[in-house]
């Protein structure tokens, strides 16, 4: 008996912990968003049913969670920040939130999150905003099924898809960012994880990372954005099973790495790049098991760049498969697949028994004066890299892949 | 005219040569395509066979065949007939059976396997070189009456063409590599047809190689509808002018 008086009141307990539910509507008790907020408390729940609400900046201070049924709009009228939330705890869950101001001085976003900790951002429609959803100082927060577009044409008009700025521990997870600057920005952003999101048609950089340490990044398609992606000034930052698609045009990289250490990278994919991955001032870089398939450049990999591990790559179809702007090489290249490669394998080991040297003389003209791509698969320049191969001259010697594989590597 | 003309032809198929030419264009395509395991790759061996092969036998046989036929062309002299009209036919007659040898043995396959942009790019481009070499191979013949010399010449031609040209236009871009020269690059491969044949066909074939800040001018060039345009009428004067000159020699040569 006593039991169950306890049992009793324990569920009475926690339903008042529940707090209460605000419902907001055109039928229902609250008209606007504001009314509710301003009599809800912490762990209260407001409902917002469909319709759209333009009041202006609306500012969540309490820890609530703000849910939306039937998609409601929350319009800016482009001169307001939308949604701000300056408290720990907050869930924003269904949404259509649009037309955010334009500043370039305090970049109002669709949704701007000021120094909180566990905030959930859920299944959102941010549509058109200056910047969708910016995360500053902030840790725990899970940012998940969003859809973010914006209609940039400049790269100073238009603000990131993501933005995120001197936080901690953040969740990216499957959202679809197009047409904004960057569609994730990472600035000094550390123990996080960027996740099967879908990123393209960004103006800049599909992810934008800086300073931005012990990150990672998995299952991410990153599509036709202006310049690939970049990852700068960054240490320890995992890479894998990406996609880094059609980022075409002379500055345009499927990855470009710009002063990076430490880092792994494997399994991902880059097809259709003018350069797939370009390396400039990198350290200790593991790359296994990617594949570089039907790119101009597939790597392009500068002559600072030192102890960087290539070890078990597909190499298919690029017009060249390496290209770099030195003699120094302090890289090393082992058992990958080139399917350049011209040798034999007589112990039938899987190992070609002759030394690639991915780098042809052709590319490294290229380099150094590139109208020289005028003569691209002329018959001249076929006979000067058949010559080059057999006796390296011009070429850096240590170039080479000791054990090229005869088979491509099944991923 | 058509009479000559059809003298002439009668004679190329007679010769039997140019049907050798094509089961060779033929057995090279065909194979090109089925030892290659994907499409691209069978493409730029033919490219090479376009910007090599056809250029080379259309401009030796074409220059022997003119020689041979010095009696043919006396004999017709001394009918009423004009000479524009004489060594047009022959002109005329060379370049349709080349032209038909190469749609025959190459352009038959590549309609099959490329897609249609790519093919009728390849085919339009195959047909204006064998047009362009053929009217090359009439000016080096009208030039000597000497036979050797004449093939000598056009052999040289070719070699400058296919090879020495390129080896030039690398030497230019190291001399003024320090210069922006990409646009007068464009330029340059005005002067050679097979330059600007393969220029036209790579950009339809894997544009991510042309890609790079002088792909991207190329691309600006060469993509547009003008620049298209303007690569077509050139090659054409390339067909054009060479015979043009040799028909002004021809019309006043003491035979």
């Amino acid at each position: 008996m006593v039991k169950k008086a306890f049992i009793l009141i324990f569920c009475f307990l926690t339903f008042l912990s529940f707090g209460s539910t605000f419902h907001v509507g055109r039928n229902q008790k609250y008209k606007t968003i504001k009314s509710a907020l301003h009599l809800v408390e912490d762990g209260d729940k407001v409902i917002v049913h469909g319709g759209i609400y333009k009041e202006g900046n609306i500012i969540i201070t309490k820890s609530i969670t703000l849910e939306g049924r039937n998609r409601p709009v929350i319009d800016g009228a482009r001169k307001f920040e939308v949604l701000s939330i300056k408290a720990n705890d907050v869930t924003i869950q269904g949404f259509k939130i649009q037309h955010s101001s334009y500043a370039t001085l305090d970049d109002p976003g669709g949704i701007k999150v000021y120094e909180s900790y566990n905030v959930k951002i859920l299944n959102n429609h941010l549509y058109d905003n200056f910047f969708g959803i910016y995360i500053q100082n902030c840790r725990r927060v899970l940012i998940k099924g969003n859809r973010i577009i914006a209609f940039g044409k400049e790269e100073q008009e238009i603000g990131n898809g993501i933005h995120c700025w001197k936080s901690d521990s953040l969740q990216i997870i499957a959202n679809d960012i197009s047409g904004n600057r960057d569609g994730i920005y990472f600035e000094f952003v550390t123990h996080s994880v960027v996740w099967r999101n879908i990123s393209h048609d960004n103006i800049r950089y599909g992810l934008h990372f800086m300073f931005s340490h012990d990150d990672s990044y998995f299952t991410n398609i990153f599509k036709s954005n202006g310049a690939g992606v970049a990852v700068m000034f960054t240490k320890r930052v995992t890479m894998m099973n990406n996609t880094f698609e059609k980022n075409w045009g002379d500055a345009a990289y499927g990855l470009l790495l710009k002063e990076l250490t430490d880092c792994y990278m494997s399994g991902n994919k880059y097809i259709e790049n003018t350069s797939a991955v370009f390396m400039d001032g990198s350290s200790r870089i593991i790359m296994r098991r990617n594949e570089f398939k039907a790119n101009g450049w597939g790597l392009k990999i500068q002559a600072n760049c030192t102890d960087n591990k290539i070890e078990g790559n597909n190499f298919i179809g690029n017009t060249f498969d390496i290209s770099t702007n030195g003699n120094l090489t302090l890289n090393s290249f082992d058992a990958n697949y080139w399917d350049k490669y011209e040798g034999y394998d007589l112990n039938k080991d899987q190992i070609g028994d002759t030394p690639y040297h991915p780098l042809s003389l052709y590319s490294v003209i290229v380099e150094v004066n590139p109208p020289a791509m005028l003569l691209y698969r002329s018959f001249m320049v076929t006979l000067l890299d058949k010559s080059e191969k057999l006796i390296p001259s011009l070429t850096p010697e240590n170039f080479v892949d000791n054990r090229p594989l005869i088979h491509l590597i099944d991923l | 005219m058509s009479r000559i003309l059809k003298y002439v032809i009668l004679d190329i198929v007679k010769n039997k040569i140019v049907i050798v030419y094509t089961i060779i264009l033929a057995l090279f395509s065909w194979s090109a395509f089925s030892l290659e395991d994907n499409v691209a790759k069978g493409l730029l061996t033919l490219l090479n066979i376009i910007l090599l092969t056809v250029p080379l036998v259309s401009i030796l046989f074409s220059t022997i065949y003119i020689y041979n036929s010095s009696e043919f062309i006396e004999l017709l002299v001394s009918h009423p007939i004009k000479r524009n009209r004489i060594w047009t036919s022959i002109y005329a007659g060379l370049c349709l059976s080349m032209i038909f040898a190469f749609i025959v043995g190459a352009g038959i396959p590549i309609v099959l396997f490329a897609d249609l942009g790519k093919a009728i790019m390849m085919i339009s481009v195959g047909t204006l070189i064998t047009a362009i070499f053929v009217s090359i191979a009439f000016l080096s013949s009208i030039l000597s009456r000497d036979k050797a010399k004449g093939i000598g010449v056009s052999i040289l031609l070719w070699l400058y063409f296919a090879l020495l040209f390129d080896g030039l236009v690398l030497f230019l871009l190291f001399q003024f590599g320090d210069y922006p020269i990409e646009k007068m690059m464009v330029g340059i491969t005005a002067f050679s047809p097979i330059d600007l044949s393969r220029i036209l066909i790579l950009l339809q074939l894997d544009a991510s190689a042309m890609m790079g800040y002088t792909g991207a001018i190329f691309q600006d060039f060469f993509g547009t509808k003008l620049g298209l345009f303007l690569s077509y009428f050139l090659l054409f004067l390339w067909a054009f002018l060479p015979f043009a000159f040799s028909l002004k020699r021809f019309r006043k040569k003491d035979l």
